[in-house]
């Protein structure tokens, strides 16, 4: 064991960095929160009383565990993945715990946001810490009750040994526990002692998902709540001019029809006739700002990748003379449209505003976010809000946005009444926060078989390259590099969806790496291998990623995936790229189906570091990659005066079952503290399989989706 | 308004809506049963499967008017214990990410499964393509199908 300082003294432990010891004394009582988790989740027997150690876990008199779970579960399986890191520190068997979604509480809880991939990671010190400093003080109260040294006791199964075999379970010393001082160190476990950790254990939803019982937003339903379905503008740039309700008033079931800034609520008694309603309003729109169509948007893109930027993201050495004196300029343009999020579960948001406080419950990935947002727009106080997290139906960053909360607040608020709002499919696809359409130029240089120069530059809508993608391989090792990133601005409203910027970027980067490996003549796996290892020997404090670690993964896909002997009638592309902390590769196989690339099989090699949940890991990274393909190939959002293409999966094409490849996950095996899952298998699929299709056919994909380009 | 007596889970249930709602928001907002879910409303991605007489329907689409005295299954009727094959397959398998579609899916697995007991590969991937899952959790879906056929 290792000594690990907790940071937490007597002092600061109100206003805690990252864990708070010593719950009782701050008062928590989350019983009254969550009593419909304890109900069902598994067939524990519950105990008569609970003793709150801290604000990550109470202990029950029979034994029994909760341990919360403080972030949004979207489905990247933190609710499981995050109380699993907190139970093996805290020492205590897993079928023995019970796991409660923690509400929006910013005094107990550092970063309740799902977004980045950063939960696991952003979050593994200090819910170790959690867990080792509860069992510490457990400790110290069987140690203190029996009259021995601390250090003389072990824990196995929250269980207490003491040097000549006394025990006693976690559940007899919790009051005198609760009462301990909170360590300023505590020793955690070396890896090689964990039982929980790196073992695959089931969603601890899982019977609730499979029994339908009310689990997410939408399933809200409470004491004189109303339903509400909001008409918004049709077009981005449109706002309300007038709008005639009389015959939605008519529909069995409206209750009353709300205008609110440029929008209209109809508010009923249940969801068909809020519905029915909206259909029936009568709006007149005009013009507000101009309206925008994917052609102009095209255009204004195509003409920034030839302006130089003032402030590159990166600049090292001279493209400009590195093109100049080059053997061979290889240049090619990428592009890919808007993208809507679709998670299956619409956005929705329960609201109650009334005089005495704010209720808010829903689904959102930044809770701290909904309720400051609903804060100022209602001037109330924040401590006036309260938030409940539900489990959320998808997320892929759509969530990240809170406008259905403050729809809900502004609604409940003006209708003097709890309401849930509902977007339907229609409005859920039209009232986005897109993946911003974009395009790259890419450059560069050859002179002697080397490459010399590296230019690229990137034009988004509303939106550009950000953090240390300017220096992710092979930035730092070609003398000549250059790295720009242009915004159009609109009034189309843009944000992060699922692995932002790298979703594309990869694919530039990868597919360009291939025709680069093309022209050197070199194999791609072997130039990456070897221009890594000039990495190795680079002074450039940007650069984030491990060359060791991208290696290992690369040997590690190359190798599962036979690279270089595919059977006769087998092509194979190869990707390897780094994003939001981890490193993955990926190995796609195509075969020619009457002449026409189908994707059969994608390997997969991660470096995620410590795998905390094997099977959850596994699903997120066999997700993740169906995802990267599915998007690829059909992803697609045009705008044609403000308006999108498309409102609703008969003409929006997400990936199913039977175009689904199969995948191969492999976990590189390490001891390093464990980075994210959510995003980093994403982004390196669609560039292997492209790749492959070139092997195949002779033909290299620029363009997403690219069913338009294979299907023709 | 109207009202219909339905047969759901085995049990009659009186609701006194319009002609016109669909069974999809009969459930969720009269009888209280929210297993069953709303995707897109237009019969497009699967998530509100239902059995009426045994056979997988979008409730999305199908107006309680419709129903008459036809026996509906919901996800919440599958099982008792939550134990049906396919119940126990998902479980095994870990199936959901975000969980929000897998009703749809269990529901459409265990109608295909009773007519087709022994399915190959490609006959689930047929039978399952109607059911959007988002996270793309279909490997572990095409799994799972696999492993209830034989339980």
């Amino acid at each position: 064991m290792t000594q690990f300082k907790t940071h937490i003294s007597r002092r600061s432990f109100f206003k805690s960095t990252v864990i708070v010891g010593g719950g009782m004394l701050l008062g928590f009582n989350w019983l009254s929160s969550c009593m419909r988790e304890e109900d069902a989740a598994r067939a524990l027997v519950l105990p008569d009383e609970w003793f709150d150690i801290n604000a990550f876990l109470k202990i029950g008199n029979n034994g029994v565990v909760t341990i919360m779970a403080p972030n949004p579960e979207i489905g990247q399986n933190v609710k499981t993945s995050l109380p699993m890191i907190v139970a093996e520190e805290l020492d205590v068997d897993w079928n023995q715990v019970i796991v409660e979604q923690a509400p929006l509480n910013t005094d107990a809880f550092t970063r309740q946001v799902a977004g980045g991939s950063q939960s696991v990671r952003q979050s593994w010190e200090g819910l170790r810490k959690a867990g080792a400093t509860a069992r510490h003080m457990l400790v110290a109260a069987a140690a203190a009750r029996w009259g021995v040294d601390p250090a003389d006791c072990s824990t196995s199964k929250g269980v207490i040994t003491g040097e000549d075999g006394r025990q006693l379970r976690y559940e007899e010393v919790a009051t005198e526990a609760a009462g301990m001082e909170v360590p300023e160190e505590v020793e955690l476990k070396d890896p090689s002692e964990f039982k929980i950790v790196g073992t695959g254990h089931g969603n601890v939803d899982i019977e609730k998902i499979i029994t339908g019982q009310p689990l997410y937003g939408i399933d809200t339903q409470k004491e004189g709540m109303q339903f509400a379905v909001v008409l918004r503008p049709p077009a981005f740039g449109q706002k309300l001019v007038s709008f005639d309700d009389s015959e939605a008033r008519k529909v069995n079931g409206v209750t009353d029809v709300i205008r609110f800034g440029d929008k209209i609520a109809v508010l009923a008694k249940s969801t068909w006739p809020a519905i029915k309603g909206k259909k029936a309003l009568r709006a007149q729109w005009a013009v507000d700002t101009p309206l925008e169509s994917t052609a102009q948007h095209d255009k204004a893109m195509v003409d920034l990748l030839d302006k130089r930027s003032e402030e590159p993201m990166r600049k090292d050495g001279d493209v400009k003379k590195a093109f100049a004196e080059a053997d061979q300029v290889l240049e090619r343009v990428y592009e890919a449209p808007y993208l809507p999020h679709n998670p299956m579960e619409p956005m929705n948001f329960y609201a109650d505003v009334r005089e005495d406080g704010v209720e808010l419950t829903g689904p959102t990935q930044t809770p701290a976010g909904a309720r400051r947002e609903v804060a100022e727009l209602l001037g109330r106080n924040e401590s006036e809000i309260t938030l409940m997290m539900t489990r959320q139906g998808g997320g892929f960053g759509r969530r990240l946005y809170n406008d259905p909360a403050q729809e809900a607040a502004e609604i409940s608020s003006l209708a003097k009444s709890p309401v849930q709002l509902v977007f339907t499919r229609e409005d859920d696809m039209t009232a986005g926060t897109y993946r911003p359409a974009t395009k790259y130029k890419v450059r560069a240089s050859i002179k002697d078989g080397q490459i010399t120069g590296y230019h690229l530059t990137e034009a988004a809508m509303s939106s550009h390259l950000y953090g240390s993608i300017a220096h992710f391989f092979p930035a730092g090792i070609i003398p000549n590099f250059l790295f720009e990133a242009h915004a159009v601005e609109s009034n189309i409203t843009t944000g992060a969806w699922r692995a932002p910027h790298t979703n594309f970027h990869a694919f530039v980067d990868q597919s360009f790496f291939d025709e680069l490996a093309e022209a050197l003549k070199a194999d791609p796996v072997l130039l990456r291998l070897d221009l890594l290892e000039k990495v190795k020997e680079l002074q450039d404090d940007r650069i984030q990623y491990s060359p060791e670690r991208l290696q290992g993964v690369i040997r590690l896909v190359a190798e599962k995936g036979n690279w270089g002997k595919a059977p006769e009638g087998v092509y194979q592309g190869f990707s390897a790229y780094y994003c939001h902390n981890t490193h993955v590769a990926e190995l796609a196989e195509v075969v020619l189906n009457d002449g026409k690339p189908v994707l059969k099989k994608i390997y997969c090699a991660i470096d995620c570091g410590i795998v905390v949940n094997p099977l959850a890991a596994r699903n997120q990274a066999e997700g993740g990659i169906i995802d990267g393909i599915g998007h690829a190939m059909y992803g697609d959002l045009t705008f044609s005066d403000g308006q999108p293409s498309y409102n609703n999966f008969d003409t929006y094409r997400l990936i199913r079952m039977s175009e689904a490849p199969e995948v191969e996950v492999h976990f590189v095996e390490n001891d390093i503290a464990p980075t994210g899952l959510g995003e980093p298998p994403f982004p390196p699929a669609a560039p292997a399989f492209a790749n492959a299709v070139y092997k195949a056919t002779g033909k290299r994909l620029y363009k997403f989706p690219f069913v338009k380009e294979l299907e023709g | 308004m109207a009202q219909y007596t339905l047969n759901i889970n085995g049990e009659q249930r009186t609701v006194d809506v319009d002609p016109d709602t669909p069974l999809l928001w009969v459930l969720r907002d009269d009888l209280k049963l929210v297993g069953t879910k709303y995707g897109c409303g237009v019969a497009q991605c699967g998530v509100c499967t239902v059995h009426v007489n045994g056979v997988a329907m979008r409730s999305c689409t199908f107006p309680v008017s419709g129903v008459g005295v036809a026996e509906v299954t919901t996800i919440e009727g599958l099982s008792k214990n939550g134990d049906h094959p396919v119940q126990k397959a998902w479980k095994q398998h870990d199936v959901p990410q975000c969980g929000y579609c897998q009703a749809g899916q269990i529901m459409t697995a265990a109608a295909f499964l009773k007519d087709n007991p022994n399915p190959s590969e490609k006959e689930i991937a047929a039978a399952m393509n109607g059911v959007i899952c988002r996270c793309a959790t279909y490997t572990q879906i095409k799994a799972a199908v696999k492993a209830a056929a034989k339980l």
